[in-house]
Parts: C-alpha cells; structure tokens; sequence
C-alpha cells in the first residue's frame, strides 16, 4: 500500500480520476500504469515533475491496451511478476475499442481500467459513446439523442476472466475488487463511474455524493464478474425499483440535464429499467 | 549455409536467428508470409519469443513499443494500408527512441486496391525519424534485416527494412543464411538507454516545449551522424559474410557519364540494362541507394559529380516530382527526374535498357511514365 498520487497534482477540484488513482496504490502492491490520452496524461504531471509515483507509460490515444500487451510480454519474458495496469477513458475507450477487444480476445495478462465521466472531458466535454442519456455536452448540445453503450457488459461478453463494474463514491467496494484482481492471470476489466464536476456541472465538493446517488437511483449498477455474476452489495438493494433514490434528484443536481422535459425524465428512467432487464438476466447465467 | 527461400521467408530467419523475444504483427499481403513463419517458428519452439496476434496494424506497432520499451528486442511487418493505419504508432516509436525492427513490404496504396509494389508506401515515414533502408535482392533483405537490429540499438531510432512486394516477398532466390553462432557474434544482447518499469520513471509524458525542441534536435543529430553507424555495422558483417551492405552501392559508375540514381528490387534489373548499353559503348552506371534514411548527401554528390543524372522514382509526391528526385534535388543541381512502375507496372530490363539509352542520348526530360518508355 502506498501513496501513489502525490500532492499538488493539476487534476481539478473534486476530480474523481485523482480519487480512483489513490486506489490503486491502496489495493496493488507492485504495478506500472499505462495511460493513453486524456485527463489523465494531464494528472499525471508535466516533466521534470511528476505526480504518480510508480512507473507510468504515457501511450497514444487508441493504442493502450496493445502497448500494455508487450509490456506483459516483456515482463512474462524475464518472470517479472508486475501487474500492468492501464488507465484510460471513455474517449480512450471510444476510440481504442477494437483494441480493447483484441487484448481481450487474446486474454492478455494486464488490468483495464476505464475511469468514465461519461463524455470526452480532456478536450472540453463532448459526448462520447457513453454518455448518459440526455445529457448536453459541447457536441449534444440540445441533449444526447442516442442510447449509451454498456462498456463492461460488452466486456463480459468477451468471457474474460474478470470484469466488474465500480464506482469512486463507493471506494472500499473499488478497492476490494481490486485487491481481488491483483492475483488474476489474464485479461481483467474494471468500468469505474467517475462523475466530473466541471463536465456535468456540478459543485466540486460534490463529486462522492453524486457518485453515490447515481448509484442509490438505479443509474449505475455495481456488479462483479469473477467466473460467476455478483450484483455487489451497494446495488443489491436498488434491483426493487421501489428502493431506488429519485431519479430526478440525481438529474438536478448536475447542470448537465438543465431543462429536461418529463417526458425524457421518463425515457431515462425506461433505460435505466431496461439496464437492470439486462442484469437480471445476467444473474441467471 | 545456402538456401533458396523468398524474401518473406529469409526476413523471418533474419529475426529468429536475431533472438527477437516479442513478434507482433496483423497479416497484409504481401507480408504475410513473414509473421505466418514466425509464428510457426514460435509455435514450434524454433523460437523462444512471445507472439501477439494483434487485431491492427496500429497494436502491431503499439504491441512492439510496448515490448522494446520494457527492454525486449523486438519485431513486426507490414506493408502499405497496414503501414498507413499504424502510422501514429511510427512517430510516436521513433520520437521515443525506442529500437526495433519492421519489415515494410512496399506496395502501391489504394484505391485502387492494388497488391504490388511501389515506394510510395515506406517513403511516408522518411520524415519520421526512422532508419529506411530498401533492398534490391532476397539476400540483401536478410542481411539487412539483421544488421537493422544492431544498428536500430546503437543509435535508439527503430529501423526499416524494406523489400518490393512480390519481386522479393514472394520470389526465391538463393539466399546465404547465417549459422546461430556466427548470428550471435555479429549481433549481441539488446543495449537500449532506459528500459520501463525497472524504475519509477515516466515516459512520454507533457512536457515543455524546449523539451520537444531539444529532444528533436537530438534525433535530428542522431540521424546526421547515423552514417557512421550503419559503415561500422556493415563493415563489421562484412568482414564476416563477405557481403557489405553499405549505405549506398555503386555498379559500373567509376568512368561513367551518366549516372542512374534508384533503389529496391528494379535496381537489380537496372545492372541488367546497364550491361547491355555498356556493350554498346555507352559510358552509364548506377547508384544505388540501400537506405533513404540517413541520406548520405556528401557520399552521393561525390559519386555523381562531373556526371549527368538521373533519378528514378517508383512513387510520387503529387504535383512535384518523385520523392528520391525532390530529395537529391535540394541538394544538387541538373538533375533528371522520372517516376515510373507506379502501381506496380512493369517495368522490366528491357523498358529500363530503352529508358536508360534515351538518357544517355540527352533526350530525356522529367516525367511521369505511367504505362510504357517510349
């Protein structure tokens, strides 16, 4: 256990890349991060300085998860026993998806983790595939028209050895699957949510409590999938529709869904219902 | 010992008997055949590497920074649209001075689609800080192949071998293979100036822009000495194979007049057209450029001096001229330019005798000869 993201690093107020960072060093003892473009290759400091304190391998934008193989290949090479670690976006993820697909396929022995803020944020907030219904980003202005893609349930589908979803509100739970993953030989995937003050407009001393409520309102499921298909315990409660937090309460907090109609309240909360279809049917696998 | 094998396949012994411990590669005709055989040597046990069956050309690249940067000697091939699609990977290699070896099997980019060869495809990384070298035989692919590793980790810039799609890839030629132990005289451990992950160092990451400037300027250098490298190297396996394969090669321009300028696989029939106009009198040699780069300015000036020139370009820089042309151009005058064989078109000894005979009569101005000499 170490501190791995040192003080005076440039992330932003409330940034959640800088909490997901930090659990990394609480739950991996010996690792290199690989990082492709985006917040992140920001975060990580401008030379001489540095601000991660384990060995980082700034990569191109698309090209993450194939470095990262290498590496493994290296390491494997000389019997090293490092995890290689990549921390990428949902831009990174956009636009490495074939890449990560490959890895995947291949089952090579590295962690992905996409820490997602739901849009392209490095480059001033536009709508990526993962970006939540409805919201207005700099290229959806009017609101995102299109369905969001669901990242690690298309990971899983790639039978993987592991794949979970986190998120940074629910830190003990991140860490815990992380520590779970450290010993897992092959290909290992972890969808952390990781919502982002400035691009969803909100309060930056906020970014936990968001966090947490996209969790409570059914928006973000937690799930693990380690040979078998766990809705972990923060969720377990909010597959009773009954239980889950007001899905208006999420939405207003973020300026991001400013002026939404009830009807596309509604057409949120059918996604989000038929998000959870999804994951019932996983259950039974 | 000597063999016959086609070029794909004598690349593919040049990397197994270089000790290269991480192959990855995306299959493009025309070289496929390079890391099918490397993946079944690896298969096999022949050769103890790890190979990543990648899902692109731009992985295939990334794959091989990964590993080379983690400190293994590394490989991969392509050619054209492949070279094309990882071509964010070529910089981002050769700005991290990293050393490793490809194989570029040149062929005509599309549309149309079009498998054969032309230059066009490996001249978009001469600006990129690699090592090209291109070469005429099959021998020469392997020998070149083999000496690029060494050469590619003395000076930290990764290095390009290049052969002509089908007249090498795919054509057996009688090919002098090196025993593993004389393989291992020539070419030692990898040396490389930082490896990832031993310390808790950070590559690649922002940095000032003095810092871009001056890491520029280093490879800029880098390349401009380069020269010496590539003479000491090849001398080196000279002195042990009998064969050099220096920067540039010269055939019958000693007492020349005229002096052709070109490089690949069509060089080869170039000596042919020049021996036969040599039988009639006509005082016409070749230079032959094994690498475009470094480009030994200096070398090729004193060769062709006093000479009348021409330059003869398989590829095209749209509206100007051909590349190797424009090239010898900025630094020498009078020169001739012309670009022929684009797309693959033959042209063969007997086009190139025609072509050569019409140089040596000062009929030929610059031009682009699509289909046929006239």
């Amino acid at each position: 256990m170490k501190t791995i993201v040192m003080p005076g690093n440039p992330s932003c107020q409330g940034c959640p890349h800088a909490i997901g960072l930090k659990a990394l060093g609480l739950a991996l003892e010996d690792f290199v991060l690989v990082i492709p473009a985006g917040c992140s290759t920001i975060i990580a400091g401008i030379h001489p300085k540095a601000t991660l304190n384990v060995p980082v391998l700034h990569v191109p934008f698309a090209s993450a998860p194939a470095v990262a193989a290498g590496i493994s290949a290296a390491f494997k090479r000389e019997n090293k026993k490092k995890n290689v670690v990549i921390w990428m976006g949902d831009g990174g993820a956009d636009i490495g998806f074939a890449t990560i697909s490959g890895s995947a396929v291949r089952n090579d022995d590295i962690i992905v983790i996409v820490s997602d803020n739901e849009a392209y944020m490095n480059t001033g907030i536009q709508a990526s595939g993962t970006t939540f219904w409805k919201a207005k980003t700099t290229t959806s202005p009017a609101g995102k028209r299109e369905d969001r893609k669901d990242l690690a349930a298309i990971m899983l589908m790639h039978r993987v050895p592991y794949v979970a979803t986190a998120s940074v509100g629910y830190m003990n739970d991140f860490i815990k699957k992380l520590e779970k993953v450290k010993s897992i030989k092959g290909f290992r995937f972890i969808h952390l949510h990781s919502p982002c003050p400035p691009g969803w407009r909100f309060d930056s001393s906020k970014t936990v409590e968001i966090a947490r409520m996209a969790v409570k309102c059914g928006a973000w499921i937690l799930w693990e999938f380690d040979g078998k298909f766990n809705l972990s315990p923060a969720s377990k409660p909010y597959k009773d529709k009954n239980k889950r937090k007001d899905l208006k309460d999420y939405l207003k907090m973020q300026g991001r869904f400013k002026g939404l109609s009830e009807n596309e309240i509604l057409e949120i909360e059918k996604a989000i219902d038929k998000q959870w279809k999804y994951i019932e049917c996983f259950e039974n696998i | 010992m000597k063999t016959i094998m086609t070029g794909n396949q004598a690349v593919a012994e040049a990397v197994k008997l270089s000790r290269t411990e991480v192959i990855a590669a995306y299959p493009i005709t025309p070289q496929t055949v390079i890391v099918e055989k490397l993946a079944e040597m690896v298969d096999s046990g022949e050769l103890d590497a790890e190979f990543i069956r990648v899902e692109s050309e731009h992985s295939a690249l990334a794959s091989v920074y990964g590993s080379a940067v983690a400190g293994k000697r590394s490989f991969t091939a392509t050619s054209s649209h492949g070279l094309l699609y990882m071509y964010e990977m070529v910089w981002w290699v050769a700005n991290a001075r990293v050393p490793l070896v490809m194989a570029v099997v040149t062929r005509t980019i599309g549309p149309p689609w079009n498998i054969h060869t032309d230059h066009t495809d490996i001249l978009t990384m001469r600006d990129s800080g690699w090592i090209i070298s291109m070469a005429e035989n099959v021998q020469e692919a392997f020998d070149l192949t083999l000496q690029g590793f060494k050469i590619s980790e003395e000076l930290n810039l990764p290095f390009t071998a290049g052969m002509d799609a089908f007249q090498l890839s795919h054509t057996s030629e009688v090919v002098e293979i090196l025993d593993q132990e004389t393989a291992d005289s020539f070419l030692p451990e990898r040396r490389q100036c930082y490896v990832f992950g031993e310390e808790n160092t950070t590559i690649g990451s922002l940095a000032p822009n003095e810092c871009t400037a001056k890491l520029r300027k280093d490879t800029f250098e880098t390349m401009l000495k380069a020269d010496k490298t590539i003479d000491k190297v090849s001398k080196e396996y000279e002195e042990i194979t009998g064969r050099n394969c220096g920067l540039i090669e010269e055939y019958r321009i000693d007492d020349a007049e005229y002096a052709v300028v070109m490089m690949g696989a069509w060089s080869g029939d170039a000596k042919d057209a020049i021996d036969e106009l040599r039988k009639e009198g006509i005082p016409i040699g070749l230079l032959k450029l094994r690498y475009i780069r470094p480009i030994p300015q200096k070398r090729i000036e004193k060769v062709l001096e006093g000479r009348e020139i021409l330059v003869l370009d398989r590829d095209c820089s749209m509206g100007l001229g051909g590349i190797i042309g424009t090239e010898l151009k900025s630094f020498m005058d009078d020169i001739t330019n012309v670009i022929a064989g684009i797309g693959g078109v033959d042209v063969g000894v007997n086009e190139l005798t025609k072509l050569f005979r019409k140089f040596s009569e000062d009929k030929l101005k610059d031009e682009v000869i699509f289909l046929e000499v006239i």
